[in-house]
């Protein structure tokens, strides 16, 4: 099976209001919410794709995309 | 296709207050959607009024808001006149038991095949904060500013005793969990009603101290427990989720099918 | 082709007028006098492939109509003077969302519960003004089996045409009577369908943009074209707008394809007008009498003639205006407390000789209610 790398967390910043949902609920804390109250991804290399965040988002502003990975042996 | 090609984009950022849960049902009911892989052209999603409400204008299927309430019976036109489109109807509490009370039991009673969501926040949000027919007692808001002394509905149990033939309820913050839920209903031949539990933290939450978005929202988790789970067994006060009822029974535009059948059969004689 | 010809209540005749428009959906709710309507077509529709429905109540007969329109179907709903008022909300809703659909009111007496099986024709103001709010509305209404089919007819072409909610009054009285129909045959009386975008499917279609004319072509939801249809003031694509603009266009829309084809949308017929000293503007189960009156009264020699209106709504003004010009008195014949009567008296140029002859005591209106009023007029005395 291929395993699935995070590619990116395309968030849209026009769509976000900032509730901080994505924050909170993040099993590994990878996002926070910047000086203007939108949701950044920080901590990528924590991000285990369980797309949580992605989900749960009210204001369907983030999508988290992934790529195929190397082949997980 | 991404969950954002079944939005009418233009027309967001949505309305929704921040950390409103609306939000988080539209993105697992259009989860729902895609993984079904309905056509867009198939599908009419009809509201009411109210925040809820707002939802179809947002979703890029044939849409139709209509009057408080009114969504079912707007909705039963729709089906029987063409019962091969899938029709998607969210409410809000109010808008589906209170004003739509009467719609709401003789949809479930005609087991016709629509898919009612009632999203559950326990407030009148637009209007500004008014108890609901599910706030239930000890509630505070602005038309109970010495707290509800009116008891809830149970939708689920109303659901089921008014002859809906699935019946099922989840929560904003089990959004996977709704996804699976509402792909169940929306495949399901009769009247499916889905109960999710939403927060308005704008109104509900900040009358009653129950924090901001995120706190509501966990909330939905430490309140609840899944149907035959042993937390639920050892704590019945916490609120059942899960499929309550799934049963195929006659369905109504299937049932009328036979009677144009018959009543055409009858005239050639 | 042979004639058919039948013996029916009035309500009947409506059926037989609805289904030969082409109505494909019916939802109703039982109520007095109106009955029938959907006894009839519970029966009729299927049938003929179409759709009956009994909802739980008026509001929702009314809501799912609206519905079965946007998918394409030529829809109608009966009811009275009770049911009228609950299916008000949803009126309303169809004048804003430009849904056809055909609401036929069997007046019976008012207010509340009033009179049920009695006559009254107390609901024109009502169909004018009974929902909320700055509209248009058309309102057609006949006094004899052959016309009320006709009028069905022809409230669903109006209704096809101009994106409209359609009254059709009857009343108790011409509802419950029975006499002679000959139903016309098939492309006798013109049947006008909606009309329909022409636009492929991956065009953007703007449901609520009007054409030059006016007018606004359908998609039907199903269809390949989705749109947003709602009750609140919206854009060109449906959705909902405050913008000061688009809400002073749409209402201005909304009352101006009505009200500027008025002339389209009267239709009347006249007896012995040409040289009438005395007119009685009548309508519906009232006409009967006035008409019955003026036939008489001539026979004798006196020069009197009968307008019946056959729409009310928007009010034939310039056409009884016309017609009343050289008569010394216009006396109004109808069962309510004069609500026609205000129209023509705003019509006339000689308010002061606009009288009224009525009766809202349940009973139907006869030719000697109207001869005490009409000799008092003529200077013979009481």
């Amino acid at each position: 099976m291929a395993k699935k790398t995070l590619k990116e967390h395309r968030i849209n910043r026009d769509w976000c209001k900032g509730c901080g949902i994505c924050v909170a609920l993040c099993p590994k804390h990878v996002l926070e919410l910047d000086q203007s109250d939108k949701a950044v991804a920080l901590r990528l290399e924590d991000c285990i794709c369980c797309k949580l965040c992605e989900i749960r988002c009210p204001d369907l502003a983030i999508e988290v995309i992934m790529e195929e990975g190397e082949r997980d042996d | 296709m991404a969950v954002t090609d079944y939005l009418r984009q233009r027309f967001f950022p949505h309305m929704w207050c921040p950390g409103c849960g609306h939000g988080t049902i539209l993105n697992s009911l259009l989860r729902a959607v895609e993984e079904l892989e309905l056509s867009k052209n198939d599908i009419v999603m009809t509201s009411g009024i109210g925040c809820s409400a707002r939802i179809s204008g947002y979703v890029d299927f044939h849409s139709l808001h209509t009057l408080h309430g009114r969504a079912l019976a707007f909705a039963t036109g729709v089906k029987l006149s063409k019962p091969e489109l899938t029709l998607l109807v969210p409410m809000g509490d109010g808008d589906a038991l209170a004003i739509g009370g009467n719609h709401f039991i003789h949809a479930a009673r005609r087991n016709i095949d629509i898919t009612a969501i009632v999203m559950n926040n326990r407030i009148y949000g637009m209007t500004g904060g008014q108890f609901s027919p599910l706030s239930g007692p000890g509630v505070k808001a602005t038309t109970a500013p010495y707290t509800t002394i009116d008891a809830n509905f149970d939708v689920v149990k109303l659901a089921i005793a008014a002859g809906a033939s699935f019946v099922a309820r989840s929560t904003a913050y089990h959004a996977r969990e709704s996804t699976e839920i509402l792909k169940k209903a929306i495949m399901h031949k009769g009247f499916s009603v889905v109960e999710i539990l939403s927060q308005c933290p704008t109104h509900y939450g900040r009358k009653n101290k129950e924090g901001d978005a995120v706190a509501m929202l966990e909330l939905h988790k430490t309140n609840t427990a899944k149907l035959g789970s042993k937390q639920l067994e050892e704590n019945p006060n916490l609120v059942a989720r899960g499929i309550f009822i799934q049963e195929e029974r006659a369905e109504y535009c299937i049932e009328y099918g036979k009677i144009v059948e018959h009543a055409q059969r009858r005239n050639v004689k | 082709m042979t004639e058919m010809i039948r013996f029916v209540q009035g309500n009947e005749a409506c059926v037989e007028g609805a289904l030969y428009a082409g109505l494909e959906f019916f939802a109703g709710y039982p109520i007095t006098p109106s009955t029938e309507i959907a006894e009839l077509l519970s029966g009729r529709l299927p049938t003929n492939g179409g759709k009956f429905i009994q909802m739980e109540d008026e509001i929702a007969s009314m809501c799912a109509i609206i519905g079965a329109s946007l998918t394409g179907h030529k829809v109608m709903t009966a009811t009275s003077g009770p049911g009228f008022s609950l299916k008000q909300e949803a009126i309303g809703y169809a004048c804003m969302a430009e849904i056809p659909c055909v609401i036929v009111n069997v007046q019976r007496g008012g207010p509340s519960t009033g009179n049920p099986t009695h006559v009254s024709q107390g609901d024109i103001n009502q169909a004018r003004w009974g929902t909320h709010g700055d509209h248009s509305i058309i309102a057609l209404t006949a006094s004899n089996h052959q016309d009320i089919f006709a009028m069905t007819v022809d409230a669903f072409n109006l209704a096809e045409t101009y994106r409209t909610p359609v009254v059709l009054l009857l009343d108790e009285a011409v509802g419950h009577m029975r006499e002679k129909l000959t139903i016309p045959a098939k492309d006798e009386l013109q049947i006008i369908d909606r009309l329909r975008t022409s636009l492929g499917k991956d065009v953007d279609y703007h449901p609520y943009l009007p054409r030059e004319d006016g007018r606004l072509p359908m998609s039907d939801f199903g269809g390949d074209h989705r749109y947003n249809v709602t009750g609140l003031y919206h854009d060109m694509w449906g959705f909902p707008s405050a913008n000061p603009k688009v809400v002073n266009q749409l209402l201005r829309h909304l009352v101006d394809k009505i009200e500027n084809n008025v002339h389209a949308i009267t239709r009347y017929k006249e007896y012995y007008l040409e040289d009438a000293h005395y007119i009685m503007v009548s309508y519906g189960s009232s006409a009967r009498s006035a008409i019955h009156l003026a036939e008489e009264r001539r026979k004798r020699g006196e020069r009197i003639g009968v307008l019946e209106l056959q729409s009310i709504w928007p009010f034939p003004t310039e056409v009884v205006r016309e017609k009343c010009a050289a008569a010394r008195a216009v006396v109004v014949v109808e069962m309510n407390m004069g609500q026609v009567l205000a129209q023509v008296k705003s019509a006339v140029e000689h308010p002061e000789r606009v009288f009224l002859a009525n009766r809202i005591d349940g009973k139907l209106i006869a030719p000697h209610d109207i001869k005490k009023l009409l000799r008092v007029i003529q200077g013979k005395g009481v």
